[in-house]
C-alpha cells in the first residue's frame, strides 16, 4: 500500500480544477441554500447552462472566447428566471422538484442525438476554448513539489479558477453583510416577518437564486475550458448532490464552507479511489469481491452514505455552519 | 396614561354602537370579505369600518375567525370575495409586503423574530427605503452607509424606549417571550406604520409585563397612529380600547365603547353559547 | 401486547432480511467464480431484438481478424449472442443475413458487417445490429400526422405504463401525507422489487422459481425493507425532530447509497426476466399487444381495485385516508398515527416493488429503472396531489398517457421530459394538483 501516493494525489485534486469548479459552484448554492433557505437541487443544470451556452457561441456561432464566455453567463441567468419566475413562488419540497426536474429536462435536450446539430449530442462540443490557452502567460513546463505537480496548462487554468474564486468570495462577503443580504437571511429565518415589514420576498428569491446560478454557469465554464470540450457526462444530476456533501461539510452558510468543503470532498474522493485501487491488485482478498470497474460506482454509494453520515451526525460539517432547515 | 373605562373618545362620539356602523374618520373600510375553508365558512363580514387614530379592540370567542379576518386584511391569506381599503388605497389582491409598505403593518400571535439574526439586525430589516437592499446597490457600500447610520440611531432610540437597547447585539432567539413581544412591536413602529395591527400582544406575557406592554399600546395612539388589535383578555380590552368589534361564527355581531358592548346580551351569549347546556332535571 | 408482537415480528423480519442481503452479497461472487475460465477471455457481445417480432434467435455471427474467422456465435431465445474471442484487439464482426428469421431484416440490409471493434483489455465489448422497421423518424416522418394505428398502440402502451407509474407512486405520496417527508429514495424501492424478483427467478443466480412466486417474494421483502426504513431510519430521525430539508438530504443520500450498491451487484446490463423475455404479439385489429403487457395491467388493475377497496371501506382505509389528509387532527381523534405510518411505508414499499416487477418485465430489468421512473412518478404525485390517497392513480395514468402519446410526435428519447415539463407547468397554474388542497402548497 502507497499511502504516500494517496496523499499526493488527494492533494492534487483538491487544489486541481474539478474542485475549483465545486467551489464556485457550491458557494452559488450557499447563497441559494445557506442564506436565503433555497432548497436548489438543481445546481448542476447551471453548470450545463454556462458551458453549453459558451460552447455553442463558440462553435456554432463563431463567436470570440470572451463572448462566449458571457453567453453562458447570460444563459444561467435566462435559466434562472425562467426556473424562479415560477417556482420561487412554491414550498421547499416542490421547488426541490422543480429544480431536479429542470436539471433532468437539461441532460436530456442536450444529450439527445435530434439536436446534435446544436448540442454535439453524446459526444458533446469539442476543442471551442483553445484561445483561452493561447493567451497562457505560463512558459512550458512542469512545477510543483514532488508528485503534486501540473503542467503549464493545467497551471494556467488553475490560477484564472482561483482568482475566480477570491472574486466569487469577496462579492458574496459584500453581498452577505449589506443590507441586501440582510434580507436574504431574514427570509432563511422567516419570511412572513419579512413580509410583514414590507419587503417583497419574491423578488429577493429570485435575485439569489440568478446570482447563486452565475456562480454555477462559472464553474461549468471552468470545467468546460479545462476539458476544451463541452460533455454532457459531466452535467448529470446526480453531481449537485456531491456540491451538497461539499457544502454541508465546510459548514453551511460560512463565507469559506464551500471552499473548505470542496477541497475536502475532493481530496476524500480521488484518496478514496486510489485506496480501493490499490486494495484490489489481483491476489488481495478484496479482488474477489470488487472488481476495477466497480469503484466508480462504489464512490458514488460511499458519496451517499457519507451525505447521509453528515446530515444525521454532523450537520454543521466543519465550520460550524447552520443545519441545513429550519428546527420543526 | 389610560382611559377611564366606558368614555368614548371625542373623534366617535355621537356614533350608535350597532354592527357595521360607519365611522366619521374611516381608515379601513371593509366590504364583503368572505373566507371559505372546506365548505365552513370561517369569515363572513358584511360592512366594518375601523376608525382612524383610535384603538380598537376586536374581540370574540374562539373559532369567531378573528385570526383568519386579521390575516385577510394584511395580505396573509386571499378572501373568497369582498373588497377593502386602507386610507382610501384599494387592497383588494395586494400582497402582504404591499400592504405593509402602505402603512398598515402587523405583528403575530406566536412572534416572529428573526432568531438567528441580532435585535439591532431586526430593527435594521424594518427600515424603509434601504438603498442598500437593491442587489447592485448593496455592492457599493458608500451608497448605504450613512442611511445604515440614521436608521441605527432610530433603532436604538425605539430600542431604548421598550427597554432593549442593552440587548441589541444579542441574537434575538434569547430574548424571553415579553421581550419578544417587545421587539416585534419596536420593530413594527420602525417601518413608521399608520395602523398598528398587534396579534394578540397579551398573549403568554407574563402579569408583570402586561402593563409596560399597555403603556406602549396607548403611547402609540397617543402619537397619532391608530391600533388594532384581537385579544382575549376582557380586563385589558376593557383598559385600553377605546371601540370594541364582536366577532362570533365568522361575522360581527356587535360594535361599540368597551362597556356598553360587554353588557350586550348577544355578545354575552355568544361568548357562554356553545357552553349552555340545558339540564332537564334542574328547573330554569 | 400487539405492540410487543410487532416489536418481535419486525425484528425477525429484519434478520432474514440481513440474511437474504447477505445471501446477495455471496451468490453472484459464487457464480462468476464457478464457470469463469481464465480472466484473460474477452467477448464481443449484443442483442438482436425486432420491434414487431420481438427478440430474435438463431442468428450466427462471427468475429474476423484480418480475413481470419477468430470466433462464432449464434443468438439464443434471449436474442443475445457472445462471441469469445482471443483477446483484446480490433476486429469485424460480421451477421449472417440469410440466418434472420422470416420477416426480420436489418434495418440498413447493405450493412452486414461492423468494422473496426475495438475489445480492450478485460472488457467485454457491446456491438449493435439495428434491426426492423426505422425507429426514428425522419425529418419528414415527423411532420406526417400520427396514423390511427400508431395512435391506439401508443394509447394502449400508455394505459400499461399509466398503471405502473400509479403503483409505483402510491407509497410516495402517502408517506408525504402522513409524514411530510418527499422520500428521494422512493425510486430504490421500485428497482428493488425488480432486482429481487430478477434473483429469485434466475435459474444461473438463484433457484429459478416462476416469476409470480420469486415476485410475491420480493413484494414481500420490499415491505419488509419499508418498515426497516420507518422503523430504522425516518421514526428515529422525526422523533429527533429533524426538520423537513434535512431528511429530503438524507433521503437523498440513501438513494445513492442504494442504488450504486445495486450496480455493483447487479451490473449495468439489461437483462429479461426468464419467463417473459420473447414473447409473440397478438394482433388484434389495429392494436398490437403482448401478452405480458396483459398480465401486467389485469395485476395492476386488480390491485389498485383491492387498494381502493381498503381505503373506502375498512377502518385501517380510513385511518390512512384520515392520516394523509391531516396528521394532528387523526392524531387527535384517537388514530394510532404510528401505526399507521408503518402500515403505509409497508405498503407503499410492496406497491413500488410490484411497480418495478411490472416495468421490468415489459422492459427488462435494469439497476437503475426506479431512478429514472422517480421523476415520472414525481410527476405523477404531484399531478394527482402531493399526500392525496387517489392522486397518484390518477397522476400515474395521466403520465403513463402523455408520456407514450408524445412519442408521436417527438423522439422517444424525450418521452419523460415531456412529462416533466409538464409537472413544471402544473405547479404553475395549479400546485396542489387535481385532488390536493391548495392550503398544502406555499
Amino acid at each position: 500500500m502507497d499511502l504516500v501516493q494517496v496523499l499526493t494525489d488527494g492533494l492534487r485534486a483538491a487544489v486541481g480544477v474539478p474542485a475549483i469548479a465545486y467551489a464556485l459552484a457550491v458557494i452559488g448554492l450557499n447563497v441559494h441554500f445557506g442564506y436565503t433557505g433555497l432548497f436548489n437541487i438543481g445546481q448542476i443544470g447551471f453548470l450545463a447552462a454556462g458551458a453549453y451556452g459558451a460552447g455553442i457561441s463558440a462553435s456554432l456561432w463563431g463567436w470570440p472566447l470572451p463572448l462566449a464566455i458571457l453567453a453562458g453567463v447570460v444563459a444561467a441567468v435566462l435559466l434562472g428566471l425562467l426556473l424562479g419566475l415560477p417556482a420561487l413562488r412554491l414550498r421547499a419540497e416542490y421547488l426541490a422538484i422543480v429544480t431536479i426536474s429542470a436539471s433532468e429536462i437539461i441532460r436530456i435536450t442536450v444529450r439527445s442525438t435530434s439536436v446534435e446539430g446544436v448540442t454535439g449530442g453524446p459526444q458533446g462540443i469539442g476543442r471551442w476554448a483553445s484561445s483561452f490557452y493561447d493567451i497562457n502567460p505560463i512558459p512550458s513546463g512542469k512545477y510543483g513539489i514532488g508528485r503534486i505537480a501540473f503542467n503549464h496548462r493545467e497551471l494556467w487554468v488553475m490560477l484564472v479558477g482561483w482568482a475566480l474564486v477570491a472574486l466569487a468570495v469577496l462579492v458574496t462577503w459584500l453581498l452577505v453583510r449589506s443590507p441586501w443580504g440582510r434580507v436574504l437571511r431574514s427570509i432563511r429565518d422567516d419570511e412572513d416577518a419579512a413580509r410583514s415589514l414590507g419587503k417583497n420576498v419574491y423578488a429577493f428569491k429570485v435575485q439569489s437564486l440568478v446570482y447563486g446560478g452565475v456562480l454555477g454557469a462559472l464553474a461549468g465554464l471552468l470545467l468546460a475550458i479545462n476539458a476544451n470540450y463541452t460533455t454532457p457526462g459531466e452535467y448529470q444530476t446526480v453531481f449537485t448532490f456531491y456540491m451538497y456533501v461539499a457544502l454541508i461539510l465546510g459548514g453551511i452558510g460560512k463565507l469559506f464552507g464551500p471552499v473548505l468543503g470542496s477541497m475536502l470532498f475532493w481530496f476524500t474522493l480521488q484518496a478514496t479511489d486510489v485506496l480501493l485501487r490499490q486494495l484490489i491488485q489481483p491476489g488481495s482478498w478484496a479482488a474477489t469481491y470488487i472488481e476495477q470497474r466497480d469503484i466508480g460506482q462504489l464512490r458514488l454509494a460511499l458519496v451517499g452514505l457519507a451525505l447521509m453520515l453528515l446530515v444525521i451526525f454532523r450537520p454543521q460539517g466543519v465550520l460550524g455552519g447552520r443545519s441545513p432547515g429550519k428546527a420543526q | 396614561m389610560t382611559e377611564p373605562t366606558g368614555r368614548r373618545p371625542g373623534s366617535l362620539a355621537g356614533v350608535e354602537g350597532r354592527p357595521g356602523v360607519p365611522k366619521p374618520d374611516p381608515l379601513v373600510v371593509a366590504d364583503g370579505i368572505t373566507r371559505t375553508f372546506g365548505g365552513l365558512k370561517a369569515v363572513d363580514v358584511e360592512h366594518l369600518e375601523i376608525q382612524r387614530g383610535v384603538i380598537t379592540a376586536l374581540i370574540g370567542p374562539n373559532g369567531a375567525g378573528k385570526t383568519t379576518f386579521f390575516n385577510l386584511l394584511t395580505g396573509f391569506d386571499r378572501p373568497q370575495a369582498g373588497t377593502w381599503s386602507f386610507d382610501g388605497h384599494d387592497l383588494t389582491g395586494l400582497r402582504a409586503h404591499q400592504i405593509a409598505r402602505l402603512g398598515m403593518v402587523r405583528t403575530f400571535q406566536l412572534t416572529k423574530v428573526l432568531a438567528e439574526m441580532s435585535v439591532l439586525d431586526n430593527m435594521l430589516l424594518a427600515s424603509r427605503d434601504n438603498p442598500g437592499e437593491r442587489f447592485f446597490g448593496a455592492l457599493v457600500p458608500g451608497r448605504w452607509r450613512q442611511h445604515e447610520r440614521e436608521r441605527e440611531e432610530r433603532a436604538r432610540d425605539l430600542l431604548r424606549k421598550v427597554g432593549l437597547d442593552a440587548k441589541a447585539q444579542d441574537l434575538a432567539g434569547t430574548l424571553s417571550g415579553g421581550q419578544r413581544k417587545l421587539l416585534e412591536m419596536a420593530r413594527a413602529l420602525m417601518v413608521e406604520p399608520s395602523l398598528v395591527m398587534l396579534d394578540e400582544p397579551m398573549a403568554g406575557v407574563n402579569p408583570a409585563l402586561t402593563q409596560s406592554l399597555l403603556g406602549h399600546i396607548t403611547a402609540l395612539r397617543d402619537e397619532g397612529r391608530s391600533v388594532l388589535f384581537v385579544e382575549h383578555d376582557m380586563e385589558v380590552v376593557h383598559e385600553i380600547s377605546d371601540w370594541v368589534v364582536v366577532m362570533a361564527e365568522g361575522r360581527v355581531i356587535a360594535e361599540g365603547p368597551p362597556a356598553q358592548v360587554t353588557a350586550d346580551p348577544v355578545v354575552i351569549d355568544a361568548y357562554l353559547g356553545t357552553a349552555h347546556h340545558r339540564d332537564p332535571e334542574i328547573p330554569r | 401486547m400487539k405492540s410487543d408482537l410487532a416489536q418481535r415480528l419486525v425484528r425477525g423480519a429484519m434478520v432474514v432480511l440481513l440474511a437474504v442481503l447477505a445471501g446477495l452479497a455471496v451468490i453472484p461472487v459464487a457464480s462468476a467464480q464457478e464457470g469463469d475460465p481464465a480472466e484473460a477471455e474477452v467477448a464481443i457481445f449484443g442483442a438482436l431484438d425486432d420491434a414487431e417480432h420481438g427478440l430474435v434467435e438463431g442468428v450466427e455471427l462471427e468475429a474476423l481478424l484480418g480475413e481470419e474467422v477468430v470466433g462464432t456465435a449464434t443468438s439464443d431465445e434471449n436474442g443475445e449472442f457472445r462471441i469469445v474471442v482471443p483477446g483484446p484487439g480490433t476486429y469485424r464482426v460480421r451477421l449472417d443475413p440469410t440466418t434472420l428469421p422470416e420477416g426480420v431484416s436489418l434495418r440498413d440490409p447493405e450493412r452486414t458487417e461492423l468494422e473496426a471493434v475495438r475489445v480492450l483489455e478485460g472488457r467485454d465489448k457491446r456491438v449493435v445490429f439495428a434491426l426492423g422497421e426505422r425507429a426514428r423518424p425522419r425529418p419528414d416522418d415527423v411532420a406526417r400526422p400520427p396514423s390511427g394505428n400508431r395512435v391506439v398502440n401508443r394509447l394502449w402502451t400508455g394505459l400499461v405504463v399509466g398503471i405502473v407509474i400509479a403503483l409505483s407512486s402510491i407509497g410516495l405520496s402517502l408517506v408525504f401525507g402522513t409524514t411530510r417527508l418527499v422520500n428521494f429514495a422512493h425510486g430504490e424501492m421500485v428497482t428493488l422489487g425488480a432486482l429481487l424478483g430478477w434473483f429469485f427467478s434466475s435459474g444461473t443466480v438463484g433457484p429459478g422459481w416462476s416469476l409470480f412466486i420469486a415476485g410475491a417474494i420480493a413484494v414481500a421483502l420490499s415491505g419488509l425493507f419499508g418498515a426497516v426504513q420507518d422503523r430504522l431510519l425516518w421514526r428515529p430521525l422525526l422523533d429527533r425532530r429533524t426538520d423537513l430539508i434535512s431528511l429530503m438530504i438524507v433521503s437523498i443520500g440513501l438513494a445513492m447509497l442504494l442504488r450504486y450498491t445495486f450496480t455493483v451487484f447487479f451490473g449495468s446490463n439489461v437483462r429479461p426476466f426468464r419467463e417473459y423475455a420473447a414473447q409473440a404479439p397478438w394482433v388484434w385489429g389495429p392494436l398490437v399487444l403482448r401478452p405480458k403487457q396483459l398480465v401486467v395491467l389485469a395485476i395492476g388493475v386488480v390491485v389498485i381495485a383491492l387498494y381502493a377497496l381498503v381505503l373506502q371501506k375498512t377502518r385501517l382505509g380510513t385511518a390512512i385516508r384520515a392520516t394523509s389528509d391531516n396528521r394532528d387532527l387523526a392524531e387527535s381523534s384517537g388514530i394510532n398515527v404510528t401505526r399507521v405510518v408503518l402500515i403505509v411505508w409497508v405498503a407503499g414499499s410492496a406497491l413500488a416493488a410490484l411497480g418495478g416487477l411490472s416495468f421490468a418485465t415489459l422492459y427488462g430489468v435494469e439497476w437503475d429503472i426506479g431512478f429514472r421512473l422517480l421523476l415520472p412518478i414525481f410527476a405523477a404525485v404531484v399531478l394527482g396531489g402531493l399526500g392525496t390517497a387517489y392522486g397518484p392513480l390518477v397522476g400515474g395514468l395521466a403520465i403513463g398517457l402523455v408520456s407514450e402519446l408524445s412519442t408521436l410526435w417527438v423522439p422517444a428519447e424525450f418521452k419523460f421530459a415531456w412529462a416533466l415539463f409538464g409537472l413544471i407547468i402544473l405547479l404553475l397554474i395549479r400546485p396542489q394538483g387535481l385532488l390536493g388542497r391548495p392550503e398544502r402548497v406555499g
